[in-house]
């Protein structure tokens, strides 16, 4: 039992994180990501989202019509979300307005449904809150990774403290405008993603077709060419 | 739920796919939910309206450039006298309270809502408020800073920001955003404090007394013509620059402050004998 706890809580931190194995909750990871302490509330709000709906769900998943069982998830997520934008709007009102519609989308992070459906329906109360605490932290560190990258090299800060000072406040850095875009969240997961397989080999997928060897293709005009 | 479970004795013993169940779990689970989510609306209401008014008060300071060392905001907002402007007419009012009046809110209120025509509507807002708040920092019956309220479209979003002037009612003393959706690091420079400082000093009505001011590509220097109503426009974000002219624009001209503002431009003329216009002609 203990060592089931261990795993729903370490697991999904390196060896199947769900962004960089399970490729899930990419929007959230682009969007929040140009400032750090915007994407750390994020991840906070996320992971404590995960983690209560996979208890609330696993206390009650032995009651729930496998009918209506999506519904009742997505109640139960939708509620714990505006719980939270509440509590952001009153104790952290100027996080609040920069992550602005994104507390909202937590309900359609694929992570929280997926941690849900895939893991809450079928276990204890005690492990499946590990097990959400462990994939928001998961979420946390690519969210981490990217954030620091994107505001350090976007805007020469960290955390809003200027590190690197930038031309525009007479400093030598020139800011790089595409870090504080979208895209370059894209470059950084993908990176990120490369970094953890070449330490986790087994995460590599195989590929879904091989090249074939050049002697054995059909001959060129028997395809009837373009 | 307790005492639920006991009184309906069997309801958890039906098999999960029953119909009876099946409803049953859906409307307790609504329930449930509701209750919590509306109970956490209305605790927490109180402090999330407070955090707003307190969000605009601190950038109406800060725009002030009141000093706010050892004060909280609410005592150092008692130095800021809080006025209802008719915009058409440039005239006070006191047909609204002053302290309670929302002009965003009333922007979209039919009964104040002054909709404009499309070349009148520089600053794409489509129309305004019949009313604007205004703040005005005093010594004595002499006006020091006069703080007006500004929105207009950026790149993605509107722009909600406040302007400070001088007594002269012409000489910007600070400008703030405190509400807009631009690109951090592009657009969102909007905020950046450097940038906000580099308007102190700027002039908005040429002799003509029409708007003038503007932001332009690149930076402005001593020798850029005009320099006085010049501002560096932001890089890498044409359009929100251009949606910052256009904005102040608009709340500076006829359809703006424009008629307030010439009052009061009339008044200091006529109240002060020794203008500051000479000087700066020799200057």
């Amino acid at each position: 039992m203990a060592s089931e706890a261990k795993k729903a809580l370490f697991e999904p931190l390196f060896s199947n994180n769900p962004i960089a194995l399970q490729i899930l909750g990419i929007c959230s990871a682009l969007a929040v990501t140009s400032q750090l302490s915007v994407a750390l509330i994020m991840c906070l709000a996320l992971t404590s989202v995960t983690a209560f709906s996979n208890l609330s769900i696993s206390l009650i998943r032995n009651h729930v019509p496998s009918s209506i069982r999506i519904i009742v998830q997505m109640t139960i997520i939708a509620s714990l979300v505006i719980v939270v934008d509440q509590v952001l709007k009153a104790y952290a009102f100027d996080v609040s307005k920069k992550l602005a519609v994104f507390v909202g989308l937590i309900i359609t992070n694929c992570i929280v449904m997926g941690r849900a459906e895939a893991y809450a329906m079928k276990n204890g109360p005690w492990n499946s809150f590990l097990d959400g605490i462990g994939n928001g932290l998961g979420y946390s560190i690519i969210l981490i990774i990217v954030g620091t990258v994107r505001e350090l090299f976007g805007s020469g800060s960290l955390l809003g403290y200027q590190i690197l000072t930038p031309v525009s406040e007479g400093g030598w850095y020139m800011p790089n405008g595409l870090m504080l875009l979208a895209p370059s969240a894209f470059i950084i997961i993908g990176l990120t993603i490369w970094a953890i397989r070449s330490f986790y080999p087994e995460q590599v997928e195989k590929p879904d077709y091989e090249m074939q060897n050049a002697h054995n293709a059909p001959a060129h005009g028997a395809t009837g060419g373009h | 739920m307790m005492n639920n479970s006991k009184r309906q004795g069997g309801f958890f013993h039906l098999p999960n796919d029953n119909m009876v169940k099946t409803i049953g779990v859906a409307t307790l689970l609504c329930l449930l939910c509701s209750i919590i989510v509306s109970g956490a609306a209305t605790l927490l209401k109180p402090t999330q309206v407070a955090n707003a008014l307190l969000d605009k008060k601190n950038n109406i300071l800060a725009v002030s450039g009141i000093d706010l060392s050892g004060k909280s905001i609410e005592q150092a907002f008692t130095q800021i006298e809080a006025r209802v402007v008719d915009i058409a007419t440039g005239e006070y009012t006191d047909a609204v309270d002053a302290n309670t009046f929302d002009q965003r809110k009333a922007s979209k209120d039919p009964a104040y809502r002054v909709d404009l025509s499309s070349e009148q509507d520089i600053a794409q807002i489509g129309g305004r408020s019949k009313y604007a708040n205004v703040y005005l920092v005093k010594e004595g019956d002499a006006i020091q800073k006069i703080i007006l309220p500004i929105k207009g479209y950026g790149l993605w979003s509107t722009l909600y920001g406040f302007i400070a002037l001088e007594g002269d009612a012409n000489t910007v003393s600070g400008i703030t955003f405190y509400d807009h959706k631009e690109t951090p690091g592009l657009g969102g420079e909007i905020e950046n404090k450097k940038w906000q400082a580099s308007w102190k000093g700027k002039k908005i009505a040429d002799v003509s007394g029409m708007p003038s001011i503007q932001l332009i590509k690149g930076i402005v220097s001593p020798d850029t013509p005009k320099a006085d109503y010049k501002i560096d426009g932001l890089a890498g974000a044409t359009l929100t620059s251009n949606g910052v002219t256009n904005l102040v624009q608009f709340w500076m001209g006829k359809d703006g402050f424009g008629p307030y503002l010439s009052k009061l431009r009339t008044n200091v003329n006529q109240a002060s004998v020794v203008t500051t216009a000479n000087i700066k002609e020799q200057g």
